[in-house]
């Protein structure tokens, strides 16, 4: 078996207990980027789901299907193109976007798959980043981002705002957003970003595209 | 009649000969009255299908598993062959307390359409003429066979197959279950398999059945009569077929250039490698157990298989609507179904949103991988299993 490592904050990841909160019982859901299946598990005990994974790394999909969880090895990059539209009530893609070669064409084909898209992210704009950069002059380590820069497959990193940009660009809704600060307290997105694009070390955003579903 | 020479079949042609006709497994008889209509369009009857059962089937007759076996497989997948006396093909897959768990599931393993162990194939012997079908036997399909394995599990009174496995021509077999019974598998595992057999595949196929044509004891597919066997030109074909199951890495691996006797070349063209010796090891044994025309009818059928082009071109199409769970499996040194033809069925079942799981292994042992002790696939199918077994609400 493959060591299933252990999430920083408490027994689940705080994004994660909010996603399974937003989830309704019994729905369609993929989750992109699952890597061990922790999210997966936590949808399938606690709202009996109908989930599935992609996820790039082996031995992480060999894991999750150790596991009894529905996982194929597959690119987000490549792989959702194949997904008709509307499949799924629900396409995760948790921590994740910022290592993809595409985000932008990563998030259309979310709000394609999915009714909802849910994407997690680590925040690039959070005071301690900002700080690192601009007293050290090199690039960030924190516990999101802990690679050098030259290891990290991060290579699409932004801030709350560039995200909520993003957005903006694909022309969708977003329906919740939710920002989280290094003790994992909620701080809920509104109009302005500013305080949580400061204080956010990583947020959640609930979007639905404005023309399907 | 014929004027050869008449000499007797060696001991153990006889017993491949009486094994084709008698099998020591179970075996269930269609007569005339139930005829199996072939893709070519001809009547086959009567029709013979030879299995093996392991565990027990519960009430509800909702705990059956079909094995499925390869060109040269056999229903004795967790039970010594009766000709080798070699232990079960996937025993070490298939037993109590093994990923495919005997205690709680009822396996069922049948001997393919085709093949020579007990089901009608070339060396059965056709009633109407008393003498064995040799090349009057029709040739069949992936879907003949399948056709033939529903007739058994309509027998054995199993309306639903809890699951499916194969590999290679098997899992071709787990596909056109999957596509063409879909409400009668609720979980199927095609492994190391592909949806249509490759140029290549069907390039190495033809070598051997040259090979075999090529031997003049074949006789014109009529060997029988003339009491021969066309041992060598079968030996050829299995050595050609054996390289293909293994990898560059694996023969490296195993024999390299280590010589056979002593360290000496002999300046001929004995067996001076080991890898040599090896492979004319496999051809030899593989002709005292399997029939020469099998070989050509199932790596025909194999050929042939083509469930894209089935469905419009569109492979998609074939999975349209499933409700079944699959597990799709590929091993990283397998060139001959390699993972991109995995990849295909899993953009496939994508393409209709299908509860699918896909497991590349990595190992260096080739296509055999998927018959050898793989821990992580293991793993994998018992996961995958009790995580179907869970949903279809099976008692651990």
């Amino acid at each position: 078996m493959l060591k299933i490592s252990n999430p920083p904050h408490g027994a689940h990841r705080v994004d994660h207990l909010l996603i399974a909160e937003m989830v309704e019982p019994g729905s369609r859901v993929l989750d992109v980027g699952c890597g061990d299946g922790e999210l997966l598990q936590l949808l399938a005990q606690t709202k009996s789901v109908d989930g599935r994974g992609v996820e790039l790394s082996r031995e992480r999909v060999n894991a999750c299907v150790t596991r009894g969880l529905s996982v194929i090895q597959g690119d987000a990059d490549v792989d959702l193109d194949d997904y008709p539209d509307q499949a799924f009530d629900y396409a995760i893609l948790s921590l994740t976007i910022q290592a993809t070669r595409y985000p932008k064409k990563v998030l259309e084909n979310l709000l394609r798959i999915g009714r909802q898209a849910i994407v997690s992210f680590p925040n690039f704009g959070h005071w301690r980043i900002r700080a690192q950069l601009l007293f050290t002059g090199r690039m960030p380590q924190t516990e999101y981002l802990p690679e050098p820069w030259h290891m990290s497959p991060d290579s699409h990193l932004c801030t709350i705002k560039d995200f909520a940009n993003l957005v903006a660009l694909v022309d969708a809704e977003v329906e919740a957003a939710v920002a989280f600060d290094s003790w994992g307290r909620r701080l809920p997105i509104r109009r302005s970003l500013s305080l949580q694009n400061l204080f956010g070390v990583k947020a959640v955003f609930v979007l639905r595209n404005r023309h399907g579903g | 009649m014929n004027t050869a020479p008449v000499k007797s079949f060696d001991d153990s042609t006889n017993v491949r000969i009486a094994e084709a006709n008698n099998p020591s497994s179970s075996v269930v008889h269609f007569p005339d009255s139930e005829p199996l209509r072939l893709a070519c369009d001809q009547l086959l009857a009567p029709i013979s299908i030879a299995y093996q059962t392991y565990g027990e089937l519960n009430a509800d007759k909702s705990n059956a598993i079909l094995i499925c076996h390869a060109l040269t497989g056999d229903q004795y997948v967790a039970s010594v062959h009766p000709m080798t006396k070699k232990p079960g093909w996937w025993e070490t897959l298939v037993g109590p307390g093994k990923p495919i768990d005997t205690d709680r599931f009822f396996v069922v393993c049948p001997n393919i359409l085709g093949s020579c162990m007990g089901s009608t194939g070339p060396a059965s012997i056709n009633p109407k003429t008393g003498r064995p079908y040799a090349l009057n036997f029709p040739v069949i399909t992936v879907g003949d066979m399948v056709n033939a394995q529903v007739r058994l599990i309509d027998h054995l009174g199993i309306d639903q197959l809890f699951c499916i496995l194969g590999g290679s021509l098997g899992g071709m077999q787990v596909l056109e279950w999957a596509s063409s019974h879909t409400e009668r598998v609720y979980s199927a595992v095609p492994i190391a398999t592909a949806a249509w057999h490759s140029s290549q595949n069907i390039a190495f196929h033809e070598v051997g059945r040259q090979a075999v044509m090529a031997d003049p004891d074949w006789c014109a597919g009529d060997y029988h009569s003339h009491q021969k066997v066309p041992r060598n030109g079968l030996a050829v074909a299995r050595m050609a077929a054996h390289i293909t199951y293994l990898s560059e890495e694996a023969l490296h691996n195993r024999f390299g250039r280590s010589l056979q006797r002593g360290s000496e070349l002999t300046f001929s063209f004995n067996a001076d490698f080991q890898v040599e010796s090896y492979l004319r090891h496999q051809g030899s044994t593989f002709v005292d157990r399997f029939d020469a025309n099998s070989y050509l009818y199932i790596t025909r059928a194999m050929d042939y298989f083509d469930l894209e082009a089935e469905h419009g071109d569109v492979l998609a199409n074939a999975f349209r609507g499933t409700k079944t769970r699959f597990l799709v499996v590929s091993f990283t040194s397998d060139w001959l179904y390699p993972t991109r033809e995995s990849r295909e069925i899993v953009r496939a079942l994508n393409a209709v949103a299908a509860n699918v799981s896909f497991v590349e292994i990595e190992t260096d042992s080739g296509h055999d991988s998927f018959l050898l002790d793989e821990p992580e696939f293991f793993a994998t199918v018992r996961g995958f299993l009790n995580a179907a077994g869970v949903k279809r609400g099976l008692s651990k």
